[in-house]
């Protein structure tokens, strides 16, 4: 290394293969100094003057700007803002022909000029060695420096570069014909230009910096020696005149003998190129705080009065800049941006300047002959000598001709440079770079495709995936609906249970029944909303009132057993129910203990026992459907009712009532407040009346309530005025009836539901085991009650075919 | 005797052989068949079904099974040039008289006129349509594939078929142009 840099300085360069000589036409326009034109009518600046995005608009139309003021800011990587060329009004922002052989229309602002030439607000900086790194960047950014040698990178992506620099490379060669605005630039502004040279040593602190210049420049070059000879670390080469030496690559190769490889870029082996025009602008942008919003172009050709160079700002209509230099159209004129090899003939002359437009070439027919007829290719190979990237030029026309792609890949189509040099040698004038140019942009085209190919692969393959998992999501709703179902129905049981418990605590009649409809209304209201929308919030209540209820439930157990101490007849009941009530906690298994415990005592005792085996046997029943529950304790108190007065008949009549409301609530618990009040009653002949009526009423409300069958407000119609023995006895014999029917329809019904089927097999065996009891007793009563059993039954029966 | 000995040493050659077959079968197995992949590759992915198959990779499974090679015309004679060489059977033209270069389109829903009514969103294969129920739709351009799917089960017909804007990226030169002279 130290070797190749002794061999740079001692001025030695290594030349690249091919290249060709055309004919200079440079001192046409570098004898005079460059000319300031007078303002335009108008600027058509457009967004988009540099590879990469464009910059997000900031103005609007109608506005006011002033010289300089930003137009854009930049949004997205690789953006670069625009800025107001003059101060002027913004008369529109709309799509304009664009500085393209295409001239497809871009999005361009059109400023006014007002004629004032303002300058916004600058911010120069005298002593950039004090800015840091990152300060100098985000100025070469905001001042909107994009490379002004003909690609339009954006400079300030190269100067934040991410590989170590070893060799900054100064583009001032400026091979191509005609052009010589970076020639009268150096001779002009030598000073300037190494001042932007020592800002981007500032920035990548390279090991040497060479200015490349041909040797066709030799102001220039007398110039900028002069202006570097502060600075050891420039050095002014010059090499010899040939085209195209300014390519980056050949640029590279020429100074230091390096080759970028295939597809890489110069910052891969430790160079980077910078055109001096674009330096000169950096200079510009740091010390004086001027943006990029002008530059120098060469007007030149046979048909200009005034070849030379201009500062033309950007956005200066082409027509403008050849109707200052003085411009004698010839018929089919032609108009090149650019220079004659890599230029485009322009569409049309009333596109705007921009930051990489160099020259404006106006040939006469003589000077650049239209393409003649194209000829067949004679093999001469001249083109594969010329080529300064040694491809093989007619190997690639052909493949390109042929659409053969995957050939062109391989012979290196991207490494072509489109200089043009191929074409310029071919002796069957051949268009060879326009057909590269064109299989370039199908093979870009097809690598486009293929990736938005592959996404589209990508998104369907999700949006697959996404329908079976919403498919899936719709099944497994489906599958989980009985589930919430049944939560809701537990839901439906817990209100109830709820509704109970707080109907317990109220002993005062009155109360209790307001407080029993206050409950069931609360519990249905719950059972609702539960339905409608079962959220968090219900699911903790529920919580809250089971633990309630618990609660409730042992104060409750604790308080009667308190209570019935004291008294003396109501002891022995008490006892009863307090024995019934143990059993009924252990899920009472065992009954005939229950009823020799009844038969020691008194009549009373004989009606709790009843009351206690009908509780018994509802606990024990816990389990399987109302129906059955029903029939069962129904089928208890018929066993106790004949044998006793006119309270076992009040009694009997609630414990049916309370029988029919368990049934209804379908609970799984027994039924405490309903069988408080059944066994307070016995006690007392008036209050156990009033309880009766009481309970009766609530029976009816709550069937009401329920309504969810018509035979349980019938039973209650039939139970409400057991008044005496014989009705009571009658009532009973209905109950029986009832509950028999209501046991077989219940089996018959519940074929898949085989627990209370099982269920259902102990109470029909009970049931038989009370009927002997009875018939025995009263042989009349019971042949009544038989009757009209069956007179009810059958109208159940048709009342069941009807629902 | 020699014979013995030849039978053996045949009979353990094959042995050993047999065993690196297996081996090789057990440990280099393909999972799904890779023509299909190739093939799917070759698609062009737009996933419109007018091959008949409900997406290009049913298509490449279909080819793989002895399908025609020439049911894809948004792929055009390029794409059946391709499975042509792939597969190693002649090219054909398309199957029903379509374009040999199919002309690129994307999506548009003329916005004031779409009702909101997610039919278009729903049909679409790539999710390139976004919108919701009664408010305006819109086709996200860049990942649209052009496979006019949802074109027909717009209730209003406010969606359009326009081919895509040339940008100055996708530009070409055209070669082919005759040159203009001027006869005197």
């Amino acid at each position: 290394m130290e070797k190749l840099i002794a061999q740079i300085k001692q001025g030695k360069v290594w030349p690249f293969p091919g290249g060709i000589h055309p004919p200079g036409q440079k001192t046409i326009s570098n004898t005079q100094a460059i000319t300031r034109l007078p303002l335009p009518d108008k600027l058509i600046v457009p967004l988009k003057q540099h590879i990469g995005a464009n910059g997000q608009l900031i103005v609007e139309k109608g506005q006011l700007v002033l010289k300089g003021q930003a137009l854009t800011k930049p949004v997205a990587n690789w953006s670069v803002p625009i800025h107001a060329p003059t101060s002027g009004t913004i008369t529109d922002i709309c799509q304009m022909p664009s500085a393209h052989p295409s001239a497809l229309p871009e999005l361009c602002v059109i400023i006014e000029p007002d004629g004032q030439d303002s300058w916004c607000v600058l911010a120069p900086v005298t002593t950039p060695s004090l800015l840091s790194h990152d300060q100098l960047i985000n100025i070469i950014h905001d001042r909107g420096i994009a490379g002004m040698g003909g690609a339009g990178f954006p400079t300030y992506i190269k100067a934040d570069s991410r590989k170590a620099i070893e060799y900054l490379i100064v583009n001032a060669v400026e091979c191509e014909p005609y052009i010589t605005a970076d020639d009268v630039l150096m001779r002009e502004h030598a000073a300037g230009i190494i001042a932007g040279i020592e800002i981007m040593q500032q920035l990548l602190t390279p090991t040497l910096t060479i200015v490349g210049i041909e040797d066709n420049k030799p102001e220039a070059i007398a110039a900028m020696q002069a202006a570097a000879e502060h600075n050891d670390k420039i050095i002014i080469q010059t090499v010899p005149t040939i085209y195209p030496s300014g390519g980056e690559k050949q640029l590279i190769k020429l100074l230091t003998n390096k080759e970028v490889p295939s597809g890489g870029i110069p910052a891969d082996i430790g160079v980077l190129v910078q055109n001096v025009g674009t330096l000169f602008a950096v200079n510009q942008a740091v010390f004086e705080g001027k943006p990029l919003i002008e530059r120098v172009i060469t007007v030149t050709g046979n048909t200009i009065h005034k070849p030379g160079n201009v500062w033309a700002l950007l956005g200066t209509e082409i027509k403008h800049l050849l109707d200052c230099q003085g411009f004698s159209p010839v018929p089919q004129q032609r108009v090149v941006m650019g220079g004659p090899m890599m230029g485009f003939t322009l569409p049309t002359v009333r596109i705007g300047v921009v930051k990489t437009t160099n020259c404006i070439l106006a040939p006469d027919h003589d000077e650049l002959a239209d393409p003649g007829p194209e000829k067949a290719c004679i093999r001469c190979s001249a083109c594969a000598d010329a080529c300064p990237a040694s491809l093989l030029p007619q190997q690639l026309q052909w493949f390109a001709k042929s659409k053969e792609y995957d050939k062109l890949k391989e012979h290196n189509l991207f490494d072509c440079i489109e200089c043009g040099a191929c074409a310029y040698v071919c002796p069957s004038e051949i268009p060879l770079v326009q057909y590269y140019r064109v299989a370039k942009v199908e093979i870009k085209e097809q690598q486009a495709e293929q990736v938005k190919a592959e996404r589209a692969k990508e998104r369907f393959e999700l949006r697959k995936q996404r329908l079976e998992r919403e498919q899936e999501a719709r099944q497994n709703r489906h599958k989980r609906k009985p589930a919430t179902e049944k939560s809701a129905d537990e839901k439906q049981k817990i209100a109830d249970a709820l509704a109970r418990v707080k109907n317990k605590p109220a002993k005062d009649d009155d109360k209790s029944a307001v407080a029993a409809a206050i409950a069931r209304a609360k519990a249905k209201k719950q059972h609702q909303d539960t339905e409608l929308e079962p959220d968090n919030s219900e699911v903790a209540l529920e919580r809250a009132a089971r633990k309630e209820q618990a609660r409730k439930y042992k104060e409750q157990k604790a308080a009667s057993n308190t209570a019935a101490v004291p008294d003396d007849k109501k002891s022995a009941v008490a006892a009863a129910i307090a024995r019934a009530k143990a059993k009924k906690a252990a899920a009472s298994e065992n009954e005939s203990d229950n009823t020799t415990d009844a038969a020691t005592d008194d009549k009373k005792a004989a009606v709790a026992a009843a009351i206690a085996r009908a509780k018994a046997k509802k606990a024990a029943q816990a389990e399987p459907a109302a129906s059955v529950e029903n029939d069962s304790s129904e089928s208890e108190v018929a066993t106790a009712s004949p044998a006793d007065d006119k309270k076992a008949a009040v009694a009997a009549a609630i414990a049916r009532a309370k029988a029919k409301k368990a049934a209804q609530a379908a609970s799984v618990e027994n039924d405490n407040s309903e069988s408080e009040v059944a066994t307070a009653s016995p006690a007392d002949d008036k209050k156990a009346a009033v309880a009766a009526a009481i309970a009766r009423a609530k029976a009816k409300k709550a069937a009401q309530a329920a309504s969810v069958e018509n035979d349980n407000s019938e039973s209650e119609v039939a139970t409400a005025s057991p008044a005496d023995d014989k009705k009571a006895a009658v009532a009973a014999a209905i109950a029986r009836a009832k509950a028999k029917k209501a046991a077989k329809a219940e089996q018959a019904a519940s074929v898949e539901n085989d627990n209370s089927e099982s269920e259902a097999a102990p109470t029909a065996i009970n049931e038989a085991e009370g009927k002997p009891e009875q018939t025995a007793q009263d042989k009349k009563k019971a042949a009544v009650a038989a009757a009209i059993a069956r007179a009810k039954a059958k109208k159940l029966q048709q009342e069941g075919s009807d629902q | 005797m020699t014979l013995f000995y030849a039978m053996i040493a045949l009979g353990s050659l094959a042995l050993i052989f047999g065993l690196i077959l297996g081996f090789a079968a057990v440990r280099f197995r393909v999972q799904s068949n890779p023509i299909v992949e190739q093939i799917d590759t070759i698609l062009p992915q737009t996933q419109c079904g007018q091959c008949g198959y409900p997406g290009c990779r049913p298509y490449a499974e279909g080819i793989a099974n002895g399908d025609e090679i020439n049911k894809c015309p948004p792929g055009g004679d390029a794409t059946v040039k391709k499975l042509a060489d792939l597969m190693g059977v002649d090219a054909k033209p398309l199957a029903g008289g379509e374009q040999a270069e199919p002309i690129k389109t994307v999506a548009y829903i003329r916005e004031d006129e779409c009702i909101g009514c997610t039919k278009c969103i729903q049909a679409c294969p790539v999710d390139a349509i976004v919108g919701a129920t009664r408010q305006m739709h819109t086709v996200l351009i860049d990942e649209c594939t052009g496979c006019d799917l949802c074109v027909e089960p717009c209730p209003v017909d406010c969606i359009d078929m326009l081919p895509v804007e040339t940008t100055k990226q996708t530009w070409k030169w055209q070669l082919d142009a005759i040159p203009v002279t001027q006869i005197d």
